[in-house]
């Protein structure tokens, strides 16, 4: 084979081999805009009866309350849409075996994407982070809840 | 409301990925061709193996059709068209040897592409009985602890007596019917099920419970120590059988996956510094490990001994240049395992660098594939198996071709989907089957029509 045919093949590969690449990188770029693309479709319908979609997504910031300090440390509460009390009494949706813990001592209520903390006039106080709840208080991710002993967290 | 409901219906992007399938297929051929006619050889047959690696890759397109219709579309034609560039490859060494061979009178050896060949077809068996037999990857969850033990057995089976072998130094094969395979390429599978399991069910107290030792925040032995049991067998396994490369792997396999499962960047500063003193130690307390070591700062201080093979991988990038020396026409069987650690030496030689970048971006399309497959799967164990396989074939590539082309230390690993190796080519399909699992989960729509449609009758009441 002639010199020039064998360079022109030579650049011919590579040149085939780049298109191949740059296709799958066109199908690539046409898959991540197809859910922007899709929207300008879902008329005001959508917005009247939130999608299934948006219902499954709202489930999902749905966080879990993890007891970083104290005698239930290490477990995992799985949070709900319904609120829960903390205290020492038996109907309490997480029971503290705790002294320094009332009866009903706290409420964590779902508002949204927060969850909302309610001190119930316990004796010894509610805390997030050092700060005494005596009015409903956002608890946010990365703040820690403390009743008694018992510290907590929220996570995703 | 037939228009409502189409509006929820997502596009597969099967017919893409047909396309793209066939696509890497022409490129294998094209470069067979060109290897065909740039060595004057044509009486490899080697027809039937291109038609047949054709028909296998529709085959799995099929079954991924039938078995995952959401599926990622890009993953299959990418390892495709790897795959296909390594036999193409692998039949140039081929002919290399044969013509060797003559000139010196040596016996003449036998080609290994049709070996390869069988591989792949066993690759995309295994590929296609993953895809059928593991309809839900959540199911892998229960194995979790079935996957360490075997992790741990597959990477130990070398070391035993009668069926384990050594070759080149590293006792890392077995011998089984003539076939010669590398259980440790599948034990990085079952270490990636076996790290995500136990990481899912533990990420909440490793991310948040400590116990302060010296003002350092140090997980509890309970959350933690199962996994370092694992994964110090697994190291101590893998420096009585030499093999720094997977080593490296498994090393930093579980960094990576530490790393997703809590989000504390702390882990890849205990990663780093780890590597730096184990590293520091194999130095001192190893040969095999000084020398490649010493290789890697001054190769050209022994060119002609220890630095011989990087030294002659270099001199065949620079033959390459940009636009390579084309297909049959360069000099890639001079450099020692050409067919395996080396392949993209010698793809870089007569591709040249145009051709070795199309080639990392085939691997980095992978990757983020693997990645987005990750980020979408809406459970925690799929989002960690997704990562984890995902970074077991982004860390090989970079240990591997960073290695060839000298920006790290040589281990020795194959390059996935180009190298020579059964072994590797099976496990890799795996990865994929198991990716493209994960991508399915990851993609199909979270309510059917008919769910929908049950949904909205019930409002319009």
């Amino acid at each position: 084979m002639s010199e020039l045919l064998l360079s022109v093949l030579r650049i011919g590969f590579l040149i085939a081999l780049w298109w191949f690449v740059l296709t799958v990188v066109s199908v690539l770029r046409r898959d991540l805009q197809a859910p922007r693309d899709a929207k300008p479709l879902t008329p005001a319908r959508t917005v009247q009866r939130p999608s299934p979609r948006a219902t499954l997504r709202a489930r999902k910031t749905s966080t879990q309350l993890v007891i970083v300090e104290g005698a239930l440390r290490g477990t995992v509460v799985p949070l709900g849409s319904s609120p829960i009390v903390i205290g020492r009494a038996s109907d309490a949706t997480i029971v503290l075996d705790d002294d320094f813990v009332s009866t009903h001592h706290a409420r964590l209520t779902p508002n949204g994407n927060h969850w909302i903390v309610e001190d119930l006039g316990s004796t010894n106080g509610t805390y997030i982070d050092k700060t005494r709840v005596s009015t409903p208080t956002v608890f946010k991710p990365g703040t820690q809840l403390r009743i008694g002993k018992t510290s907590m967290e929220l996570s995703s | 409301m037939t228009e409502t409901l189409n509006r929820y219906r997502v596009s597969t992007r099967r017919s893409a990925e047909l396309v793209l399938l066939v696509g890497a297929w022409l490129i294998g051929v094209f470069a067979w061709i060109l290897v065909d006619s740039a060595t004057g050889e044509s009486s490899f047959g080697g027809w039937t193996s291109l038609l047949s690696a054709g028909l296998l890759l529709l085959i799995a397109h099929g079954v991924v059709r039938w078995q995952a219709p959401y599926a990622d579309p890009l993953l299959l034609p990418s390892v495709a068209a790897l795959n296909m560039l390594g036999l193409a490859m692998i039949h140039r060494l081929d002919i290399a040897a044969t013509q060797r061979a003559i000139s010196n009178g040596s016996p003449m050896p036998t080609p290994d592409v049709y070996l390869q060949l069988t591989w792949m077809l066993l690759g995309l068996v295994a590929f296609i009985l993953i895809l059928i037999f593991v309809t839900d990857h959540r199911r892998l969850q229960r194995f979790t602890f079935t996957a360490g033990f075997a992790g741990i057995v597959l990477l130990f089976i070398p070391l035993l007596p009668f069926i384990g072998s050594e070759i080149n130094g590293a006792r890392l094969w077995i011998n089984i019917l003539g076939f010669s395979f590398q259980p440790g390429e599948l034990a990085k599978v079952a270490l990636t099920i076996f790290f995500a399991g136990f990481l899912v069910s533990r990420r909440h107290s490793l991310a948040l419970i400590h116990n302060k030792i010296l003002g350092v925040g140090v997980p509890r032995a309970k959350d933690l120590g199962p996994l370092i049991l694992v994964w110090l067998a697994a190291l101590l396994v893998l420096i009585l059988e030499r093999d720094l490369g997977t080593s490296l792997l498994l090393f930093g396999l579980f960094i990576v996956m530490l790393y997703v499962a809590t989000g504390r960047r702390s882990w890849v500063l205990i990663g780093a510094t780890l590597l730096t003193v184990g590293g520091g130690l194999a130095y001192l307390a190893f040969g095999h490990v000084r020398v490649r070591f010493d290789v890697w700062l001054d190769p050209f201080a022994d060119a002609n001994g220890s630095g011989f093979q990087i030294v002659q991988s270099l001199y065949g990038f620079a033959n390459g240049g940009i636009f390579g020396t084309g297909w049959g026409q360069g000099y890639p069987q001079l450099v020692p395992f050409a067919k395996t650690d080396f392949i993209t030496s010698a793809l870089g030689e007569e591709l040249g660098l145009m051709g070795l970048i199309a080639i990392l971006l085939l691997f980095a399309i992978v990757v983020e594939r693997g990645a987005r497959a990750a980020v979408a799967t809406r459970d925690p164990f799929g989002n960690l198996l997704a990562i984890g396989l995902t970074a077991v074939i982004g860390l090989q590539t970079f240990i591997v071709i960073g290695g060839v082309t000298r920006l790290v230390p040589l281990t020795g690993l194959t390059t996935p989907f180009l190298s020579y190796g059964g072994s590797s080519l099976v496990a890799n399909y795996i990865i994929i089957a198991m990716l493209i699992r994960i991508s399915n989960a990851a993609r199909a729509p979270e309510v059917s029509d008919a769910d929908l449609v049950m949904r909205q009758d019930d409002r319009d009441d």
